[in-house]
């Protein structure tokens, strides 16, 4: 597994194919089959078990999500909290608990879309790609935080510095080289659901409404009134 | 003031006959496809009776509307922060069990079956998953008052009666049921709109039909909840949400909207309308018994030349203003006020509007004889089969005082006219009437004439909508030239 054409291959190259894929294919959706752009939510087929499935699911992995993000871009302040002893338990269990929760939501919802008929007619191949990603990123992260712990800091110090070298164009492997397999397969798999993103539901996290927090309640569009006149 | 038009619409119940021509109509053109198979954008329900949705006006289970505390205007089922936490799962949306699975037969079996000793069947099977089905509820499951005891007591607007008004309803040989037809109201304040978390609804500037940017949608699905009418869709296959789009197509080539031009009973009515977009929110949060009136208020006057100034310097066409003159919405609605909003209370100023039906007449027994004719004329309106407190639950936002307006006053001109062609009638009673009514001879004749009379123009006064003035065309008419042909149209196909 140390093999450097191996870590080239999947720490260097995969990640340049993954986000080229990512931004050439959901522009050209978005521009070309724009209508495709839904949550295809199945709540209207099955209200009970998804909320169940959906909502610990959600939570869970937008919370650890957001942690990722915040070691990624102010990994120094993510290190400051990590410092005090009882802040980084706060961090590893809470982090630890969201990742169960996604795990428990993600199979809920994998059950409920092979069991319920109804879910079965509006479930397509590309969602159970989804799925599967899913399920492995989230089981090799709960690997991750339960075989090598303290992984909010290390991920700030070691991690983070890999991904901004993958960012400025300038990749540099050394670090995520020598990193045990479990986290190589955590790095690999999330560069596969970036790959993937673009031809599956996952687009519709690029189109969560956030201007609705603060458009005036009522929408009028005019066929007739110049844009300047437009009330 | 802010001079806006819109199309609005008058169902005279009086005159349905419940043959859902309308439904059927619209079934054909808009909602036959998969995915929209169990919508009805026009449904027509018996009432008393729980519609389609099931219960639909029970806003404790469906959360729709609006409501106003401390002059607070806020949606039932929703509002900003909410819409963070809920956009996973809308906690108030309906789900296919409160609508019903769609359902086909499978006739093939009528051919393919093998000899047997019985007649072969053809069983109904699921549209959304083909699989065999026991059909457990339809859109109209409780037509005619068909399994009443089931559905008809189930019907929120009997919360209203006490239960000796609630026996009568029900009592054998009192029974009461009309019809009541039912699209998008196309709301001033819609629920639908303001829940909308993409933008996607919208109300069209020019003539005010509520539609969806169906490539915007993203199937957040708060409309659903938000609307109080249950006149939004989800469509489970494209994963967008859908709704009566009053045939927008059909009226800017100057045709009715296919359910009104089917109608077979002719109670559809539409015409434009002027109102006041300024005051929309100032009526929308007035307290419960100041709706009607109010909302009525909000419609302007497109004879005052004052009004029709403000429209024009609106950019509201000349030929627009016209037309709300001659529109049959307004008439009904502001010069004889016998059309009434439904549910009004939901605060969404709905532009629809019904004029209640009269129910049968009752009949007083003087020992063996039956007489039909009281000393106060207008007795069998309060003591009616259908309570008019079932009736103020729809029609007046729960005070009887204007429907009770609405039927003393059609009342009225039926015993005018009755008076002038049979002749049975006082003449000098039927004018005392008409004055008790708060309504003149000719007003009478008017009423009489669109009510009954009615040639399909006076029915449908269609403004020009002036496509040819579109932003669009405006734009820029080079923008495709040599570029692309025609331009690319995205046929609406699930994604993946």
């Amino acid at each position: 597994m140390n093999n450097t054409y191996f870590n080239a291959l999947f720490f260097i190259g995969l990640p340049y194919v993954s986000l080229f894929t990512f931004f050439l294919v959901t522009i050209v959706r978005y521009r070309t089959r724009g209508f495709t752009y839904s949550s295809l939510s199945s709540q209207f087929l099955e209200n009970r078990q998804h909320f169940w499935a959906l909502m610990p699911f959600h939570y869970g992995i937008l919370t650890v999500l957001t942690v990722h993000i915040a070691a990624f871009l102010v990994p120094r302040q993510v290190v400051w909290w990590n410092s005090v002893p009882a802040r980084l338990w706060i961090m590893e269990i809470g982090m630890l608990a969201a990742g169960l929760l996604t795990l428990a939501g993600l199979v809920a919802a994998m059950v409920r879309r092979r069991r319920n008929h109804k879910i079965a007619v509006v479930t397509s191949p590309a969602d159970w790609v989804v799925l599967a990603l899913l399920l492995l990123q989230v089981l090799s992260g709960i690997g991750v935080a339960m075989m090598h712990p303290w992984g909010s800091s290390w991920f700030a110090i070691a991690v983070t510095p890999y991904l901004w070298s993958v960012a400025t164009l300038n990749p540099s492997m050394a670090v995520v080289a020598v990193m045990p397999w479990m986290v190589k397969l955590h790095i690999i798999n999330a560069f596969l659901v970036i790959g993937f993103f673009p031809f599956t539901r996952l687009v519709h996290i690029l189109v969560a409404p956030n201007p609705y927090l603060w458009r005036r309640p009522q929408v009028v569009r005019w066929y007739r009134r110049p844009a300047a006149a437009r009330g | 003031m802010d001079v806006r038009a819109q199309m609005s619409m008058v169902f005279h119940l009086d005159k349905c006959i419940g043959c859902h021509t309308c439904s059927i109509a619209c079934k054909n053109i808009w909602t036959d496809r998969k995915g929209t198979d169990y919508m009805w954008w026009n449904n027509v329900e018996t009432k008393p009776g729980t519609g389609y949705p099931t219960a639909w006006e029970d806003q404790d289970k469906y959360h729709g509307g609006w409501e106003c505390e401390d002059g607070n205007l806020r949606l039932r089922s929703t509002s900003k922060t909410q819409t963070v936490f809920n956009i996973f799962h809308n906690p108030h949306q309906p789900s296919m069990d409160d609508y019903y699975e769609p359902w086909t037969y499978d006739y093939q079996h009528l051919f393919n079956a093998p000899e047997g000793p019985d007649q072969p069947t053809a069983v109904p099977i699921s549209m959304v998953t083909g699989d065999l089905i026991q059909i457990k509820a339809g859109p109209n499951w409780d037509d005619d008052l068909g399994g009443s005891p089931v559905y008809a007591e189930n019907d929120p607007n009997l919360a209203q009666l006490n239960p000796d008004q609630r026996a009568q309803m029900f009592a054998v040989e009192r029974l009461m049921f009309f019809y009541l037809p039912r699209i998008c109201n196309h709301c001033l304040n819609p629920g639908c709109v303001a829940a909308c978390p993409s933008g996607a609804l919208h109300k069209r500037g020019e003539d005010g039909i509520v539609l969806v940017d169906q490539k915007r949608c993203r199937g957040w699905r708060a409309c659903i909840a938000a609307c109080p009418y249950k006149k939004m869709y989800y469509n489970w296959q494209t994963g967008k949400s859908e709704k009566c789009i009053l045939c927008f197509p059909r009226l800017e080539t100057g045709q009715a909207p296919a359910c009104f031009h089917s109608c077979v009973g002719r109670i559809r009515y539409l015409g434009v309308v002027l109102y006041d977009a300024e005051r929309i929110r100032e009526v929308a949060g007035l307290p419960q018994d100041e709706l009607i009136e109010a909302q009525r208020s909000l419609i302007l006057d497109p004879h005052d030349p004052a009004i029709a100034r403000a429209a024009q310097q609106n950019g509201i066409h000349d030929a627009v203003v016209e037309s709300a003159r001659n529109s049959p919405t307004y008439r009904f609605v502001k010069d004889w006020k016998i059309a009434l909003p439904l549910h009004a209370e939901h605060r969404t100023l709905p532009m629809l509007f019904y004029v209640p039906p009269m129910a049968p007449v009752m009949a007083q027994k003087n020992g063996s004889a039956v007489e039909n004719v009281s000393d106060d004329l207008f007795h069998d309106i309060d003591e009616a089969r259908a309570p008019i407190e079932y009736m103020a639950a729809m029609f007046g936002a729960g005070h009887a005082g204007k429907v009770r307006y609405a039927l003393r006053k059609q009342k009225a001109v039926r015993w005018y006219r009755r008076a002038l062609t049979v002749g049975d009638v006082n003449m000098a009673t039927a004018e005392r009437m008409l004055r008790e009514a708060d309504c003149s001879p000719a007003e009478a004749e008017a009423i009489y004439k669109l009510t009954s009379l009615c040639t399909f123009e006076e029915r449908f006064v269609i403004p020009p909508m002036h496509r040819e003035q579109a932003i669009e065309m405006l734009a820029d008419p080079m923008a495709h030239k040599q570029g692309v042909g025609f331009g690319f149209i995205e046929g609406p196909r699930r994604g993946l």
